[in-house]
């Protein structure tokens, strides 16, 4: 429902540019002085090992191991389209706008729902009534205080046609929210109402078990209303905006910078320790990457691809790649022949592909094999595997071949069809290797076709001239449904014209239920119908890859990819502790730092929300609290009580997806 | 006299000619920009039909594209270019205008680099002809026209922000520190052209009969040089500035993109790709003015260069 494509469009003026631009570099940096040169950035002290992380009882760090100066430079990849949180679309803006803004509901830095704006909430029994108290402490950065009338204007403002808002339909699981965005009914009519000065009550359509993740969405964010009346559309410039969040907007100089600094009226200030935040938007990955290695950049927001080998080499520290909630895969038009009703045919072109082989040689960052649609990393949620996943590549590619022969195609009469992609680098080297693979193992002559990005969107979902297609789909989300509605009967992004009742009726199904485990166990079967049907050819899940300063703690490696500034800070570097590093010695430490696994940050036991979080005693308790602020809610309790008292943290966040696992 | 108030009755002809070629790119950019597939809301995440209407409403979309055409060019007349469709807390004029100072920084400062190293350089080479410093020049001027830029600009990044240290790897904030790199790496390419430009009809000029004359006068050589080879020598670097500065302001897209810097050029290049009709509009517009202009501008400084055009027969 609520999703963002995966954009890679953005890299395509530059492919024929990589092409060069990597061989001259890589040309140079081998020739030239690559040791000398970390020596150099050792000295300069920008890339220094940090002092060791030391907590206190709050789980925040000790004043003396932190560095004197809080400032980060982030690439943020891209220009933001706006920072009128209502309009806002697109990443660079949801990563500004979480800095600035604070929704009903935040995220942990392991991308946990926690309290937001709202200190706790109960849920009815039937899960259409959500009552959401507010801080009393919580204040705009004006010194206003938050108040149940901000949401509400929000919400309104958001909901109203007249706001144009591309992003509400995250809040189309509300009452009347359908019909005011129609226009139908004025804003007022939507089901949102302050009970008093503090408390705020939604009403909803339909139980939406996720709907707490869709509240620290931007468009549900509150927004200050005297002064949106007061400056209209420049409600968002510098010095206009009025924000709730960690940091206020200082400056925007556009296509340059955007500088936040801390918002002294946060409820939170005192655990705020980053004092300024700098966002920039580099559109090139490797001017970005070359501004890491000179130290004036602390967080890339990628890495340029094709570099991989050189940076585990030489930044082992500062390469972290984690998996992201994304899925990449290839459609089948099933309204066209070859593939309409030929689930034999479908199934050999799945089977013949190396997934193995295409994630080390092809996306080579430590991808992840995939065999189903949903990705790793949604909680208590388990996707079916099929049975050829455990197969070995031998068995499937004899699979293949007896499928594909079963057909009807063989050498002399092969089986011929386009594959279709949006330009751009990544999409350009996945179908020229599926295709040369699919020739290897069984001969088909499949030809390849690059289109501008929005022809392709258009030709895709119009189903006329696709066969093969590119897909993929990044959740804003973490819920399976997101990804499984995709395939739904009209379904607006079906683009592969699949249609099954039974599977429309197990959507329905889903999107009813409430109870977790029946519902978890409903979408198992929903994604195992799809799975065997065959409309799709699932290849790999996405990572994220960024360059990180080693200093820069605090935050983790989530699947959402979502990283709020508060949460982070510098350390100190190691050698303010010890001057005078001698040569011998900083031998020593690069052998341990090659040792180590690229991203260690991740495996930091930084609980991170503040003083509502206690450190856990024992894993029992920890369970429970981890249950408790999940987003299922035990059913046979009359009101669900989510506050912060049971709020308490995982002591260690080892998912056991490490980046060294993901590369192995 | 004459002379003088038929080359105004031109100029003003010139000036007026704007208009209707102004129009033409327009309606033309206009309608093509709307063949092309897909519009601005179009992404992978799909919208709900209202939430769709209520963008196109926004945007008056939802009109007839004749009612569109005659909204803008009505806009475009009080030089309103409208909200940006990408861009939603900036108007083209606000882009246009801060992008525009970016570019026109660079941009000319790269030409007047290009200009004086050029000519300098071509000059030399033409005095020396043959010698070893002639062949050094020109061998270097060459590589600096087949290297494009892109690859330049990587290295100088790594070898002069990187290593060394010594300037910024990319970005910007208006200090000169910033402007270095990307001015250095624009004018390379137009300074190896000017070079050899310069130095091939400074060679033509110095076999000249009137060269020969003034040697034969018995003139210094720096004097024929300065006084009587120099202006006719620069001729054709001078019809080549025009569109050479309008492609420096305009076509740096790519240096822009490897400093990121925020010109003109990338709105031109994102704008059309996401579909950005009022900002891909704004900036044709802007370019179409600029370079009729500058051609303007160049056919004025010629005739004033040279005395053999003169524009008393045209109009």
């Amino acid at each position: 429902m609520q999703n963002r494509s995966i954009k890679n469009g953005i890299y395509d003026s530059v492919i024929f540019l990589r092409q060069f631009v990597l061989p001259a570099s890589l040309i140079l940096l081998l020739g030239a002085c690559g040791d000398d040169y970390r020596e150099k950035l050792a000295n300069r002290g920008s890339h220094a090992r940090p002092v060791e992380l030391i907590l206190n009882e709050v789980g925040r760090p000790i004043p003396s191991i932190l560095e004197r100066q809080q400032e980060l430079h982030r690439d943020n990849g891209q220009e933001p389209q706006t920072l009128d949180p209502h309009l806002a679309e697109g990443l660079p803006a949801a990563h500004i706008l979480r800095d600035l803004f604070e929704g009903l509901t935040a995220e942990s830095p392991d991308g946990r729902i926690v309290p937001g704006a709202a200190f706790r909430w109960n849920i009815s029994r039937d899960g259409k009534t959500y009552t959401f108290y507010l801080r009393r402490d919580a204040y705009w950065s004006n010194g206003d205080p938050v108040t149940a009338e901000d949401f509400v204007y929000g919400l309104r403002r958001s909901a109203d046609p007249a706001t144009a808002s591309k992003y509400a339909q995250v809040l189309l699981p509300i009452e009347n929210a359908a019909e005011v965005l129609a226009g139908d009914l004025p804003p007022s009519e939507l089901g949102v109402t302050a009970m008093d000065e503090f408390t705020l009550q939604i009403s909803m359509r339909d139980p939406t078990p996720y709907f707490l993740a869709l509240l620290s969405h931007s468009s549900t964010y509150p927004v200050h209303r005297a002064s949106v009346q007061e400056h209209g559309s420049a409600f968002s410039r510098p010095g206009n905006l009025v924000s709730n969040g960690a940091y206020v907007l200082s400056e925007w100089v556009i296509r340059s910078r955007i500088e936040l600094v801390k918002n002294k009226n946060y409820w939170d200030a005192e655990h705020v320790i980053l004092e300024k935040v700098n966002y920039y938007p580099f559109e090139d990955q490797s001017t970005a990457l070359k501004r890491f290695r000179a130290g004036k950049l602390h967080w890339t927001s990628e890495v340029p691809n094709n570099q991989f080998k050189w940076l585990q080499e030489h930044y082992p520290d500062e390469l972290v790649i984690s998996p992201w909630l994304g899925s990449y895969y290839f459609g089948f038009n099933l309204e066209r022949e070859p593939f309409i009703e030929n689930l034999g045919l479908r199934k050999a072109l799945m089977l013949a592909l190396d997934r193995d082989l295409l994630t080390e040689k092809v996306t080579q960052f430590g991808e992840l094999p995939s065999f189903t649609l949903v990705p790793p990393g949604i909680r208590d949620y388990i996707s079916p595997v099929p049975e050829w996943a455990e197969w070995t590549q031998a068995e499937r590619e004899k699979e293949a071949r007896r499928l594909y022969a079963m057909a009807g195609y063989s050498e002399e009469n092969p089986l011929e069809f386009e594959i279709r992609y949006s330009a751009g680098e990544y999409n350009k080297k996945m179908a020229l290797a599926a295709a040369s693979l699919w020739k290897q193992v069984l001969g088909v002559q499949a030809t390849l076709l690059n289109e501008e990005s929005k022809v392709f969107l258009q030709n895709k979902q119009q189903k006329i001239v696709t066969q093969v297609f590119q897909a993929g789909w990044i959740s804003d989300y973490a819920d399976p449904y997101s990804f499984l509605n995709l395939f739904r009967t009209g379904h607006g992004r079906n683009d592969y014209g699949y249609s099954n009742s039974l599977y429309d009726a197990l959507l329905d199904e889903v999107a009813a239920e409430r109870i977790p485990s029946i519902r978890r166990r409903l979408m198992f079967e929903t994604e195992r119908l799809l799975l065997s049907d065959v409309p799709f050819i699932p290849l790999y899940t996405y990572v994220t890859k960024r360059m990180v300063n080693p200093r820069l703690k605090g935050w983790q490696s989530n699947v959402m990819d979502h990283h709020y500034s508060k949460h982070m800070f510098f350390l100190k570097a190691a050698s303010d502790e010890a001057p005078a590093t001698t040569a011998e010695t900083r031998v020593v430490e690069t052998e341990e730092q090659n040792s180590r696994i690229p991203g260690s940050a991740q495996e930091m036991t930084v609980p991170g929300e503040g003083d509502d979080v206690i450190l856990a005693e024992d894993d029992a308790e920890t369970a429970e609290a981890g249950q408790a602020q999940g987003l299922d809610l035990p059913p046979d309790e009359k009101e669900t009580d989510v506050s912060n008292e049971n709020m308490l943290p995982e002591a260690v966040t080892d998912d056991g997806t490490t980046p060294e696992d993901l590369l192995e | 006299m004459i002379q003088d108030s038929s080359m105004a009755r031109h100029m003003l002809w010139r000036l007026l000619g704007l208009i209707p070629t102004l129009l033409m790119l327009i309606t033309v950019a206009f309608f093509l920009m709307r063949v092309a597939p897909g519009g601005p809301f179009d992404s992978e995440m799909l919208l709900p039909a209202e939430i769709e209407a209520n963008l196109n409403a926004k945007y008056h979309l939802d009109e007839s594209l004749l009612q569109q055409y005659f909204r803008y060019i009505s806009q475009v007349a009080v030089l309103d270019f409208g909200p940006s469709i990408q861009y939603k807390d900036w108007t083209v004029n606000e882009l246009i205008g801060q992008g525009m100072r970016v570019s026109l920084t660079i941009g000319l400062a790269a030409m007047v680099l290009a200009f004086v190293v050029g000519t300098l350089l071509g000059i030399i080479a033409a005095l020396r002809q043959n010698t070893r410093a002639d062949y050094l020049l020109m061998g270097v001027a060459m590589l600096g026209i087949s290297i494009p830029n892109f690859v330049i600009a990587p290295i100088l990044i790594l070898l002069l922000a990187v290593y060394a240290g010594w300037l910024p790897a990319g970005g910007w904030d208006w200090s000169i520190a910033s402007m270095v790199l990307p001015v250095v790496t624009l004018s390379l390419p137009v300074t190896a052209y000017i070079a050899r430009l310069t130095r091939g009809s400074m060679i033509e000029v110095m076999h000249s009969n009137f060269i020969r004359s003034a040697r034969a006068k018995g003139l210094p050589e720096r004097v024929v040089i300065r006084r009587h080879a120099l202006r006719p020598a620069l001729l054709p670097v001078i019809s080549f500035l025009g569109p050479a500065t309008a492609g420096m302001i305009s076509g740096s897209v790519i240096i822009e993109r490897i400093f990121s810097i925020p010109g003109l050029g990338s709105y031109f290049v994102q704008g059309a790709l996401n579909r950005d009709y009022t900002l891909v509009m704004g900036v044709v517009i802007f370019y179409g003015v600029l370079i009729i202009l500058l051609n303007f501008l160049v056919d004025m400084v010629y005739a004033w260069f040279n005395p053999k055009v003169r524009y008393d027969e045209t109009s």
